[in-house]
């Protein structure tokens, strides 16, 4: 069986993260910051289960499952935020929230 | 058996940590009986530790107690111990009894105050200090309770602080003191880099072996200590503090600034006695000192109004006494003088106070008169107080004390200052008396609102009885020889060189004392109760004026002190304030909020703004991982 060289997997996790950066850089509707931040986290599972696969071991799978269960946490606090959020400003743009400015 | 000494300081620091911690949350009863109780288990503990070492008589007549080695390094192993020996047993006993006995007065006088906890606090913490600064075997011990009671005395002076005056007269009493205390830091440094130790035995052991008498060394290091007893006694010239310091509640003016922290000089000079008899010009400063204190402070008590400034210059005209016998080397009278006017100035003072609370808070003694009727047991009690600083024959303890003092400068062969000790027993009794019949004779001049209740009265009785009886422990020779005092401290300190006199002099000076203590009272009598008529007379002359103005301000050492250093100070200050250095400061300060606008501009608020910081701070550290 052919296997994948490591550096497409690694190439592909990268790319998946910029565009997962990006996301969170210039969108300004909340609910997209979150689903980039996901793409991100995704990104950073897909490396490790590319290393798990290279070196053979289940630290890889162990890591992503971590990560997934994080994932998971973050949403839901996201989410509550992102509703109070809505309740409080009456949208979804992140800049509108910048009361804390120096 | 002699064990555990560290309960008697302990304790009254126990009280303090508790009430600092949580006092304003207990009640006031269980507050006042932690304070009293506190200092009332010291006092109970002390009885006992003394009566053990009177009765075991431990080998050298002294007891070290090490508690802990503070630190280790190269040879240098300071030890934190207590030392008791006759010395600091009279002294236990004297702060922890008339301590108890005031902290027990002040749970009925203080108890209309907000801060009662914050009174019991400061107070416990005060009888701690003093506890420590005479149990300590070490100058540095001795100088952390030194410097505790200083604080103390601070609090407590300042203990209303919404009021202005009160706050500048502790900021008065800290600072003057500072003067002294720094001196004395200064000869302690000295101490310890000559001699290379600073417990106090071995100071005064090596300190003897090495310094020839009348060496300079010895003379500075004399100088310094005599400097810092001289601030915390309140002696000539830095006296200025203790007059002021009435402002605060009178059972802090009847413990601190009467019976016990103003005897702390009188303490270090008596404990560091045999560095004082290597420096003879030091020796002859400290009987000077006294000398020219007890008269001076003796005039200004004569022209006060305030029931409580006549104290405050009477307690220094005694300490001076004490000094003068100090400087004559007569340890023991000095001591003996010391217990005997700690009774009765606490007494008092504390009379004062309970006739101070009843006519509406009022001090000036023009507006009371006639309390004898009103007030009959302050009165009494008062009255064998007054007796007693007056010296009355044979039933008051002021007569003993105050007698073997002058009887020993005057066998020790000193009769100028005899006749300044004699002009000041006349000057003393002309005061009191003074006092005493401005106060409680004559017409009554205002209403009385309260009569003092029982807790107030009890130790004013205790202390009227410790004040007639407390002389029975030394009688002189021609009265029957009594020396059960003398005896006991001189276990301690060396037996002053007296020249044998025969018995027929002593009592030839003992009827001029006694002559010149009823002259005293015979013209109190007849200036301040029959013929007042005759001061306003002296009063309205300018010559007379002028002299009453001038010992009512104290000798005009306030003014002097207020004009070249005070006032030169404070001009500097102002003229100093736009000068080159000003400016450094303030560019530094001009730079810094600057910088601060410049990254507060950063604040942005917009999280994305903050994504983009943290992707940068990303790369950057990862290009130094992958590139460095």
């Amino acid at each position: 069986m052919a296997t994948i060289p490591i550096h497409y997997g690694l190439l592909l996790a990268a790319l998946l993260f910029v565009v997962g950066l990006v996301g969170v850089l210039v969108r300004r509707n909340i609910l997209f910051i979150l689903m980039s931040i996901e793409i991100m986290l995704n990104a950073a599972g897909l490396a490790f289960v590319v290393g798990g696969a290279r070196w053979g071991r289940a630290d890889g799978q162990v890591m992503v499952i971590i990560i997934l269960t994080v994932a998971a946490a973050e949403v839901a606090v996201g989410l509550a935020l992102v509703l109070r959020f809505h309740g409080w400003f009456k949208s979804l743009d992140a800049d509108r929230a910048s009361e804390m400015r120096g | 058996m002699l064990m555990e000494l560290w309960v008697v300081p302990a304790l009254p620091l126990a009280g303090f940590c508790v009430l600092a911690l949580v006092g304003k949350r207990l009640s006031r009863w269980l507050v006042a009986g932690i304070g009293a109780g506190s200092v009332g288990l010291a006092m109970v503990g002390a009885i006992y530790f003394s009566h053990d070492f009177m009765a075991f008589e431990p080998t050298g007549h002294l007891y070290r107690e090490s508690l802990w080695t503070w630190l280790n390094v190269g040879g240098f192993s300071p030890d934190i111990g207590l030392y008791l020996d006759p010395l600091s047993v009279v002294m236990m006993l004297v702060v922890t009894i008339v301590g108890f006995l005031i902290h027990v007065y002040s749970i009925q006088y203080m108890a209309g105050d907000e801060a009662y906890s914050r009174f019991f606090a400061y107070m416990n913490l005060f009888v701690s200090s003093m506890l420590i600064l005479v149990l300590a075997d070490d100058l540095l011990i001795l100088y952390l309770g030194w410097e505790g009671v200083g604080l103390c005395s601070y609090l407590l002076i300042g203990f209303w602080y919404q009021s202005a005056a009160n706050a500048r007269a502790a900021i008065k009493a800290f600072v003057v003191t500072r003067v002294g205390d720094t001196a004395m830091a200064i000869g302690l440094f000295l101490l310890f880099t000559q001699l290379g130790t600073l417990d106090i035995q071995e100071v005064l052991v090596r300190a003897v072996r090495q310094w020839p008498v009348g060496s300079a060394t010895a003379i500075a290091a004399a100088g310094l200590l005599l400097a810092g007893a001289v601030g915390k006694s309140a002696q000539l010239p830095l006296q200025v503090w203790l007059p002021d310091a009435m402002a605060g509640p009178t059972p802090v003016s009847a413990l601190i600034h009467a019976a016990t922290m103003v005897t702390a000089g009188v303490y270090l000079i008596a404990r560091m006695h045999d560095l004082f008899i290597i420096a003879p010009p030091v020796q002859t400063a400290v009987a000077v000192i006294g000398a020219a204190t007890l008269v001076l402070a003796g005039c200004s008590a004569m022209t006060q109004f305030d029931i409580k400034r006549v104290l405050a210059y009477s307690t220094i005209s005694q300490v001076g006494y004490m000094f003068l016998a100090l400087g004559v080397h007569a340890w023991s009278a000095a001591l003996f003088h010391f217990m005997t006017h700690a009774f009765f100035k606490s007494l008092l003072f504390m009379g004062a106070g309970a006739v101070i609370i009843s006519m509406h808070h009022e001090q000036n003694m023009f507006k009371m008169g006639g309390l004898r009727k009103q007030l009959p047991f302050t009165f009494w009690t008062f009255l064998i107080g007054a007796c007693s600083l007056a010296s009355l024959p044979l039933v008051t303890s002021g007569f003993y004390s105050k007698g073997l003092i002058l009887w020993s400068v005057w066998a020790t062969g000193h009769p100028v200052l005899w006749g300044a000790a004699l002009l000041g027993e006349f000057i003393t009794s002309v005061y009191t008396f003074r006092m005493v019949f401005l106060t409680f004779f004559g017409e009554p001049k205002g209403e009385v609102s309260a009569r003092p209740g029982p807790i107030i009265l009890g130790p004013l009785v205790i202390l009227a009885f410790f004040s007639t009886v407390a002389g029975c422990v030394h009688i002189p020779r021609p009265l029957g020889h009594f020396r059960l005092f003398a005896r006991l401290v001189e276990q301690a300190l060396p037996v002053p060189p007296m020249q044998p006199l025969p018995i027929a002099t002593e009592v030839v000076f003992q009827l001029l004392m006694q002559g010149s203590v009823l002259l005293g009272v015979a013209f109190a009598y007849v200036l301040f109760l029959r013929r007042n008529d005759l001061v306003a007379a002296w009063t309205a002359r300018p010559a007379g004026n002028a002299l009453h103005r001038f010992w009512f301000s104290g000798w005009g050492f306030d003014w002097v002190y207020t004009t070249l250093l005070a006032k030169p100070y404070v001009w500097f200050a102002h003229a100093s304030r736009d000068d080159a250095f000003e400016w450094i400061y303030r560019g530094i300060g001009a730079i810094n909020r600057g910088l601060h606008e410049q990254l507060s501009r950063t604040q942005t608020g917009l999280v994305r703004w903050y994504a983009v910081g943290i992707v940068i701070g990303a790369v950057l550290l990862l290009g130094l991982v992958v590139f460095l």
